[in-house]
């Protein structure tokens, strides 16, 4: 689950995190009542959970209130790698001597939390480590004894040889730490963590995500979800037990198992189609989730046919098949369906398929082609 | 021969009376698996199935030499369990939950390495040495014994695979499903030192997908250290950047972990990449 920036904010403020002043509005007229005209160099940044949003346009100088109002209504609404721009923060500028980046993610590798810090900051993370991987830091933490305080303050050093502002940078570490393992995060980024031409040290952006196995755990994080419509009915599936995504092609797909799944659109591509979505119904062969599935396949407009795959193991393909039968009573569609069952009991739910007359084929191949194909009629 | 696992394993199941526990534990028994104890605190005493059940692992393992086990239990107590597993002594930890948070997985790794226990899993459907022993939720009826090593990310898309080696008169020696977590147990190299080192093994067959950089990492390590024949299959060619395809692991971020690298990778180890999975079996038959 993602955050935007102003949340972050607000944790790495309950955290200790220093940030700048700032406030969140959500219209023009509110950027008019909130923001004092007072000489103030500010910053508008659109909220939006996308990268890459001050190239897009998504972030002003204003030297004026004027201005802050004229930028924020340029901003709001904007469309930012398709998220809609809903609100803006409006933060006190300061004067920059120098840029850092601070990250925590959750490291495959290391099977640990790591620490990255680079003087690179105020850039992209990635473009920094395909470029120069040499100048980011990476340190594995113990998670038996946690981020240590010498531990935080050697790492700190080797970026501010100023041991004054390596002490700041230490905590500021440690409460990143503390604030990543509190809330179950899955990667917790300062960029840039600055460096004032007075001598201070703050957090200028941040971002956050978490994990969703430990949302159950959560209930202040997930206080903080916004969703688009899109991910709103992928939260829905979910919640029915279906993992759900939403592509852009013309073939719908329902699947048992995310790896069957992913290779199944795989195979749509390669034999020329276009897969409309990722739909994995579990390991349940249960018609509920059957009838769950295809009301939300066939909720998108572009699927012109579905493709049903799916292999038997614990799984029975005859209980698959009767989930699908009452599926297709309560759901009539002239949408063409093609269906491969193989694995466990398939011989009895193809015969029990029969009746329905849709077709059915023995592989994932066979059943890509024909669903391509009567997507085309 | 085989890894991990064979006719000798005796597995105590965690989560016994559970719906799945319950449910797996005689699919597991009905195919030969020497499934001695299981365990469900406040149960202790009763008997499922001819199974013993024990209130904690220590006691199962001691009355009946347990030393590999299976967890079923909810995934708020799954780390817990696999704690309790370890620090009972028993060697081999098979996690078949789905939903464990990463946190917790992090905080097991240390302590499982210093009691030498190793682990698969969390979210992963077991593993399988045809005709000996089964851990897991895998359909035994479509494995076979043979020559192949068999490791894999993700369940039902192994199960089509093996379906398909099998067919194939391509049985297997072991077949792992290492689970679809980021933070996960033994990996590809870890099992391919282990296939390397099996004298039954003569080929391996590698399912990958998109997320993480393991698959490259596997491409390395069987370049400078294998001696058998590897075919590879990777799902996730056409997953969009940023979201998670079901797999908490199966993710693109930031332009790495896609399916482009990692089949990259495997072409520059002269490891042969199955553009479907229907030709993983010919792919096989060409190198053995």
């Amino acid at each position: 689950m993602k955050i935007h920036e102003y949340q972050a904010r607000d944790l790495f403020r309950q955290y200790g995190i220093p940030v700048p002043d700032a406030v969140l509005c959500h219209t023009v007229e509110e950027v008019e009542a909130r923001v004092p005209d007072d000489g103030q160099l500010r910053v508008v940044k659109a909220q939006v959970h996308a990268g890459g949003r001050g190239k897009a346009g998504g972030v002003k100088l204003a030297r004026s209130k004027a201005e802050a109002v004229e930028n924020a209504r340029r901003i709001l609404g904007m469309d930012i790698k398709g998220y809609t721009v809903e609100k803006v923060l409006i933060g006190n500028a300061v004067d920059i001597d120098k840029e850092f980046y601070v990250g925590l993610i959750n490291d495959r590798n290391s099977k640990s939390v790591v620490l990255m810090v680079s003087a690179e900051g105020g850039v992209e993370i990635e473009e920094v480590a395909r470029v120069s991987p040499e100048k980011i830091l990476k340190v594995p933490i113990d998670p038996l004894t946690g981020l240590m305080e010498w531990e935080a303050r050697e790492i700190a050093l080797k970026l501010f040889p100023d041991i004054r502002h390596a002490r700041v940078a230490a905590s500021i570490f440690l409460k990143l730490y503390r604030l990543y393992l509190d809330t179950d995060s899955s990667l917790a980024e300062i960029n840039p963590l600055v460096v004032t031409q007075q001598g201070e040290i703050m957090a200028i952006d941040g971002k956050m995500n978490f994990d969703d196995n430990a949302l159950y755990r959560q209930s202040g994080i997930l206080s903080m979800r916004e969703v688009t419509e899109d991910e709103q009915k992928e939260i829905d599936a979910h919640a029915r037990g279906l993992s759900y995504i939403k592509l852009d092609g013309s073939i719908g797909c329902m699947v048992n198992g995310a790896g069957l799944a992913m290779a199944t659109m795989d195979m749509i591509k390669l034999y020329g189609g276009e897969p409309a979505n990722f739909l994995d119904i579990g390991g349940s062969s249960n018609p509920q989730k059957v009838i769950d599935a295809m009301e939300i396949l066939l909720s998108d407009k572009n699927v012109k046919a579905v493709m049903i795959n799916i292999f038997g193991g614990i799984t029975r393909c005859d209980d698959v098949a009767r989930g699908l039968i009452s599926a297709l009573d309560q759901i009539r569609t002239g949408i063409p369906i093609v269906v491969r069952l193989s694995g466990t009991n398939a011989r009895e739910g193809l015969e029990l398929l029969r009746s329905t007359g849709l077709p059915t084929v023995a592989t994932m191949g066979e059943a890509a082609r024909m669903a391509i194909e009567l997507s085309r009629k | 021969m085989s890894i991990l696992v064979n006719k000798n394993t005796r597995l105590v199941v965690q989560g016994i009376t559970g719906r799945d526990g319950a449910f797996h534990a005689q699919k597991m028994k009905a195919y030969g698996t020497q499934v001695v104890a299981g365990v469900s605190p406040g149960k202790g005493g009763q008997v499922f199935e001819g199974i013993p059940i024990f209130n904690t692992v220590r006691e199962a393992r001691e009355a009946t030499g347990a030393n590999a086990s299976v967890i079923f239990v909810p995934a708020p107590f799954a780390a817990d369990a696999i704690l309790e597993a370890s620090f009972a002594g028993v060697e081999l930890v098979v996690t078949i939950t789905e939903g464990v948070p990463v946190r917790d997985m992090i905080r097991v790794m240390p302590l499982a390495r210093q009691n030498g226990t190793r682990l698969i899993g969390p979210n992963c459907p077991g593993l399988i040495t045809p005709g000996e022993c089964l851990i897991g939720i895998l359909p035994g009826n479509i494995f076979k014994q043979g020559p192949v090593g068999l490791m894999s990310r993700s369940g039902t898309l192994t199960y089509e695979v093996v379906n398909m080696l099998t067919e194939n008169n391509l049985g297997q020696t072991t077949c792992i499903g290492i689970g679809g977590d980021p933070v996960a147990g033994l990996y590809y190299r870890d099992l391919l030192q282990m296939f390397e080192e099996d004298p039954e093994t003569k080929g391996v067959v590698l399912i990958g997908e998109i997320g993480g950089d393991a698959e490259e990492q596997a491409a390395r390590f069987i370049k400078e250290n294998l001696t058998k024949p590897v075919v590879a299959f990777i799902a996730g060619q056409t997953a969009p950047p940023g979201k998670r395809m079901g797999h908490a692991g199966a993710i693109i971020s930031s332009g790495s972990g896609t399916a482009e690298e990692k089949i990259k990778a495997f072409n520059a180890a002269g490891v042969p990449v199955a553009g479907e999975p229907s030709q993983i079996p010919g792919l096989l038959r060409s190198l053995l």
